[in-house]
């Protein structure tokens, strides 16, 4: 079966209090130079059958409708290479 | 005859009892509808309430708008029925597209509870006509992800149109822009609120009675309708 990621982050104008919370602790736990840290979410979709244009189309959907709220964030689609 | 107000049950709501008795206690009678079932049963109105409703997974009421009894809700408000979201409700009704925007994590992380002052500026919608423009009041606030967002432009939309409900007083709970706690949509018909008036009923119980306006407000829009 092969794998279709979808990242969904928040649109860089929304704040991201939990972003900006790791930032802060970073350097508390000795991890210093990182400017900013966005977080966000990652689905692997496990997809039966060939992903063809037509199967990416239908998930593309998925993440529009379903997966990611698109007044508030972006998203990505890309097959995975195993 | 008597008014009837749904108040639906999703798996997850904590308000829906509370929010049935702010109903009775309004003079209306509640109506129990559960999330797995499209029928509405008649009802004349329909309260959202509040909770964790599919436990928040994916975003807060990313999966209820999709519930069965949700897609006769999003068809009836679009026809003019009457809808209140109160917190989990008012996530709902945005992720339904009935409302614009979106409710975000607070700004400041904490989950808040709070008595919270607030201004009804918009006393014209279907939940909202008992009050007067301008009116104050103290109603319960408890959210994690209350936070109201929404581009610059649908909210100066929402300003020009006079779309902004309730707006938050003394402090900004959770980070909303422009305080704002509550919105409708553009009929009047649906209003999504984050504070929570059915915890405003009694005085044994709620730090005011100023919330029942909320409820006696549909109660009359639909006795003079």
């Amino acid at each position: 079966m092969a794998r279709v990621v979808v990242d969904v982050m928040l649109k860089p104008e929304i704040l991201d209090p939990q972003g900006q919370a790791v930032q802060r602790a970073l350097p508390r736990l000795g991890f210093t130079g990182i400017a900013d840290v966005r977080q966000g979410k990652r689905f692997e979709l496990e997809v039966e059958g060939p992903v063809d244009d037509a199967a990416l189309a239908r998930i593309r959907e998925a993440a529009e409708t379903f997966l990611a709220n698109t007044v508030i964030e972006d998203f990505t689609v890309r097959v995975e290479d195993k | 005859m008597t008014t009837r107000i749904g108040v639906v049950t999703f798996p997850g709501s904590l308000d829906d009892r509370d929010a049935q008795r702010a109903v009775r206690l309004a003079g209306a009678e509640p109506v129990a509808l559960w999330h797995g079932d499209k029928d509405l049963h008649g009802v004349d109105g329909v309260v959202l309430p509040g909770g964790f409703s599919y436990g928040d997974y994916l975003r807060c009421g990313a999966i209820s708008r999709f519930s069965p009894v949700m897609e006769t809700i999003i068809a009836g408000a679009r026809e003019g029925l009457p809808v209140l979201g109160i917190c989990n409700g008012f996530q709902i009704l945005c992720e339904s597209h009935l409302l614009p925007g979106a409710l975000t994590r607070n700004d400041h992380l904490h989950f808040i509870c709070r008595d919270q002052r607030l201004r009804i500026e918009n006393a014209d919608t279907a939940w909202t006509g008992s009050y007067e423009a301008g009116q104050e009041i103290v109603v319960p606030l408890k959210n994690g992800e209350g936070g109201f967002v929404a581009d610059e432009r649908t909210l100066d939309m929402l300003e020009a149109e006079g779309r902004v409900v309730a707006r938050y007083l003394e402090v900004n709970p959770n980070g909303s822009r422009r305080d704002i706690a509550g919105i409708t949509n553009e009929a009047g018909n649906v209003v999504g609120l984050m504070p929570h008036p059915e915890h405003a009923v009694e005085p044994l119980t709620g730090p005011t009675t100023d919330g029942l306006g909320f409820f006696t407000s549909i109660l009359k829009k639909l006795v003079n309708a």
